[in-house]
């Protein structure tokens, strides 16, 4: 079967033997895109969290062929070296990591956050932010949160005020 | 003569109230004369089917009375602190199909349905008694202002109620428990239990 979609704004064919496939293996596997991990296998630890039409989705519990015609974003395509999305800055300016294999998923859940809740409380992150870091490094993402929030708006007025 | 009159009149009426008060009913021998006994029965037993399957895990885990959807066969409370939001689905950017899709995967052991939510606070039947529990389900402000018939519709025809008998496999492959009526019997019993007037036996 063959599903069509498009993954960080490049649109992309592939054939898949079982449309169940979960879409985490297609995007690692097939697309070769290894910056979503996979941890649980039961859409419990978010690790696998990647964007489907903005929405936040567990991808070891999403059959790719729900997939067929969406846009998804991996945490390759949220934003780049040069350019990195304020989610990125933040967790770079916060050194949130310590192994480092939760945080793309984190940090795709952040993103959705923020396109939701532009400034959250604490309250909305501990509503939405609800992967699972072995290493514990939840302090310094609610504070990395926080600061992509502030970083989301002032780059959004920084574009304002150009146009 | 005016006198005699009255004396019998007042005889009269005395002799008809002892008579009448010597006949009078009780409340026990009372009898419904608009639901012959066997509907009764009918409508009873259409009444507990429904309330076994109304207050099994499969119905009675997205019908919280505390805004926290249960899971598993053991009821506990929805891992990582997950709850009803704004709109039953869970809040703004983690929500119900974050996880849950329109159907079940077999292969994460995540259960899934169309509109995967909770039902309106106001359908919480958790804890409550069987007779509460009807009680909600038809009184219009709670019940999301269904007649009847929309009621019965709901109940014998939405995907998300009778997911209950497809609930698919959880996390470790095992097949979840089924509700203790099929699906045929319930739908017979609901449409039963309506068109014999939907009466509470306790009430």
């Amino acid at each position: 079967m063959e599903i069509s979609f498009t993954v960080n704004g490049t649109s992309q064919s592939v054939e898949v033997a079982d449309e169940n496939t979960p879409l985490l293996w297609v995007i690692r596997d097939v697309l070769d895109l290894k910056g979503t991990k996979f941890g649980c296998g039961k859409a419990a630890c978010g690790a696998c969290t990647l964007l489907v039409d903005g929405e936040a989705v567990r991808s070891c519990s999403y059959p790719v062929k729900f997939a067929i015609g969406k846009k998804i974003t991996t945490i390759e395509g949220l934003g780049t070296q040069d350019n990195p999305h304020p989610v990125q800055q933040a967790w770079i300016d916060e050194v949130v990591p310590q192994c480092g294999y939760c945080q793309p998923g984190f940090m795709m859940a952040t993103a959705a956050l923020l396109n939701k809740v532009p400034n959250p409380t604490d309250d909305d992150i501990d509503e939405n932010i609800i992967n699972i870091c072995r290493c514990g490094t939840y302090y310094r993402m609610r504070k990395a949160i926080h600061k992509a929030a502030k970083l989301r708006a002032e780059s959004e007025m920084n574009i304002s005020e150009k146009v | 003569m005016k006198l005699k009159t009255i004396y019998t009149l007042l005889a009269i009426s005395t002799v008809g109230l002892m008579l009448a008060l010597g006949k009078s009913p009780n409340v026990s021998s009372y009898v419904v004369l608009n639901m012959p006994e066997s509907k009764m029965i009918e409508s009873e037993e259409a009444y507990g089917q429904m309330m076994d399957v109304l207050t099994h895990q499969r119905c009675m885990n997205c019908h919280p009375n505390d805004n926290i959807p249960k899971q598993g066969d053991d009821r506990h409370a929805h891992y990582f602190g997950l709850a009803r939001g704004k709109d039953d689905t869970g809040f703004e950017a983690t929500n119900c199909t974050t996880c849950h899709q329109s159907e079940n995967n077999d292969y994460s052991g995540v259960p899934g349905a169309p509109h995967w939510s909770l039902a309106p606070a106001s359908m919480g039947w958790e804890g409550l008694t069987r007779t509460e529990i009807a009680e909600r389900l038809l009184d219009k402000s709670t019940n999301g202002n269904r007649s009847h018939e929309e009621l019965v519709e709901h109940m014998t025809e939405d995907e998300l109620v009778l997911w209950a008998w497809t609930p698919g496999v959880d996390a470790n492959g095992e097949p979840r428990e089924l509700p203790p009526v099929s699906k045929d019997k319930f739908k017979k019993a609901v449409k039963s239990w309506f068109e014999n007037g939907a009466v509470v036996p306790t009430k």
